[in-house]
């Protein structure tokens, strides 16, 4: 039964992480580019869930309704107006870009929030439900159906839509997407908007599972990339098995070894399979 | 002669010191089928490239109905009505042959049609129907030249350049491929530059023929009036 409980708490907990893990995924298989501020993209994310569901009085998962459109404009904005001009002068620029972004948003976050702890609480924040004899906590639940939610719909858009269709093809071949009409710039526009979005989703889930700080952004990114190698790049597929094995490690090592191992499976990973993180984003 | 559909005026193409396509002029016209012939690096692809928008050039024009297409991005010169089928075909092994063809209808002036569009390409090539959930890298090189074909009908293309179609196909399959772009050039009233490295054939092919060598157009007419010799001396340059 022990068990049982630990795997579902695993599960639960492993959506979380596979949501932070996705944005990552995402910019590497179609913009091939590795997203330092990632991690701050998340803690903002957090903060806007404080934010809006505290000044407004409304329920967090409401707050949502603003936050994530909110983020996709930033990230669409921030790709179209700095970083797409950076990757024309290469990669290295590119990455230093979001390097800068990194510490200029935490920096930001540090002066416009302090530096205090902030976590967000519902009502419902500690309540548990019996299934079947297990106590299952109802905000795990609610948040694993939010990113399962979300991860279905990120997948119809990409799969049966213009835009999904042509992030797919400009992931695969740039030079053929141009060639198919497709305006390049927008498009990895497009998906920085989607990686910021689900970075805000999964900036929600930190908030209100977690305490987070200005300064909590390295923290996630570093998880982001376990995440993100395990699973192969910019396999979504991949991302989601590999969150949900994450999850569990978290739950079986605790907060003392949890960390360590998917360390230490990230290495062997690496050291075994590199062609593995060559990956691609997969077809449905 | 009909009107004018694309023309290329002194063009002149770089990559950093190195000059491949030098003071290049060609025309083509509304329906006609052309060829580009020419030994390996003689800049046929750098001069498909760069109508397509690939490339920018360094000196001349290029104009499509009068409409100058210097500077144009290549997603705006696939709006305009003039499509490219790369070297090797390049489809989106990773996608589904229908994704791969819809991605083609990517562009605004062509969406409304897209529907129309798809039932001509499966028409054209049946095999593509039948393989349409499959994704396009577990294709024969031949099906996956038909795909990229297609994709670029889905654009509803007035100009459709073709870089080397038969490299790499086996003589069965290029025949299929030539009688279905013959079919194009007749049914869809669709202006054709084919780039080749099998003369003979593309010249029995096409309306009229350019040779080039060493970025230079060296001959250009008919097929008919164009006596053996006089392309054996422009492909060799002696």
């Amino acid at each position: 039964m022990y068990i049982l409980q630990v795997i579902i708490n695993g599960i639960l907990l492993g959506s979380i992480y596979a949501m932070l893990g996705l944005g990552m995924s995402l910019i590497l298989g179609i913009v091939k580019l590795t997203n330092l501020s990632h991690g701050e993209f998340v803690i903002l994310g957090s903060y806007c869930s404080v934010l809006f569901s505290a000044r407004l009085g409304i329920d967090p998962f409401i707050s949502l309704l603003i936050t994530v459109p909110v983020m996709f404009v930033c990230g669409y904005v921030l790709q179209r107006v700095l970083i797409n001009h950076a990757m024309s002068r290469g990669a290295e620029p590119a990455l230093l870009v979001t390097f800068g972004l990194s510490i200029i948003l935490k920096d930001g976050m540090l002066l416009l929030f302090s530096s205090d702890a902030r976590h967000v609480s519902a009502g419902y924040s500690n309540r548990v439900i019996k299934i079947f004899g297990l106590d299952i906590s109802l905000l795990n639940i609610l948040l694993m159906l939010l990113s399962v939610l979300s991860i279905l719909l990120l997948m119809l858009f990409l799969n049966h839509t213009y835009m999904g269709r042509a992030i797919r093809a400009a992931a695969d071949d740039v030079e053929a997407a141009r060639l198919s009409g497709i305006n390049i710039g927008r498009t990895f526009s497009v998906a920085m908007g989607l990686s910021a979005a689900t970075a805000a989703i999964a900036g929600f889930c930190v908030s209100m599972k977690w305490t987070f700080y200005p300064s909590s952004g390295g923290r996630y990114l570093l998880i982001a990339f376990v995440i993100v190698v395990l699973g192969g790049l910019g396999d979504i597929r991949g991302t989601l098995l590999s969150g949900f094995f994450f999850g569990l490690i978290q739950v079986i090592g605790g907060a003392n070894y949890g960390l360590l191992i998917s360390y230490i499976f990230m290495i062997i990973v690496l050291v075994a399979s590199p062609a593995h993180s060559a990956g691609s984003i997969s077809e449905k | 002669m009909s009107e004018i559909m694309l023309s290329v005026d002194s063009l002149t193409v770089k990559y950093g010191e190195m000059t491949a396509v030098d003071n290049v002029s060609m025309i083509i016209h509304k329906g006609e089928m052309v060829s580009v012939l020419g030994p390996n690096s003689s800049g046929k692809t750098t001069l498909m490239n760069t109508i397509a928008g690939l490339n920018s050039p360094c000196g001349g024009e290029i104009s499509l109905e009068g409409r100058s297409l210097n500077g144009l991005s290549s997603d705006k010169i696939v709006e305009l009505g003039v499509s490219l089928v790369p070297q090797g075909g390049r489809c989106f092994s990773r996608m589904s042959v229908f994704d791969n063809l819809m991605v083609g209808s990517y562009s605004k002036r062509s969406r409304r049609s897209a529907k129309s569009s798809l039932d001509r390409v499966y028409e054209l090539f049946p095999v593509l129907y039948e393989k349409r959930s499959q994704p396009a890298g577990s294709l024969s090189g031949g099906q996956r030249q038909m795909v990229a074909i297609g994709r670029a009908l889905m654009s509803c293309p007035r100009l459709l350049l073709f870089d080397e179609l038969s490299l790499g196909l086996a003589p069965v399959v290029i025949k299929d491929i030539y009688s279905a772009i013959k079919h194009i050039s007749r049914e869809e009233d669709t202006a054709i530059v084919m780039v080749e490295q099998d003369t003979k054939r593309a010249m029995k092919m096409t309306d009229r023929t350019y040779i080039m060598l060493k970025g230079n157009v060296v001959l250009e007419g008919r097929p008919a009036e164009l006596s053996d010799d006089a392309v054996k001396k422009a492909y060799f340059g002696s």
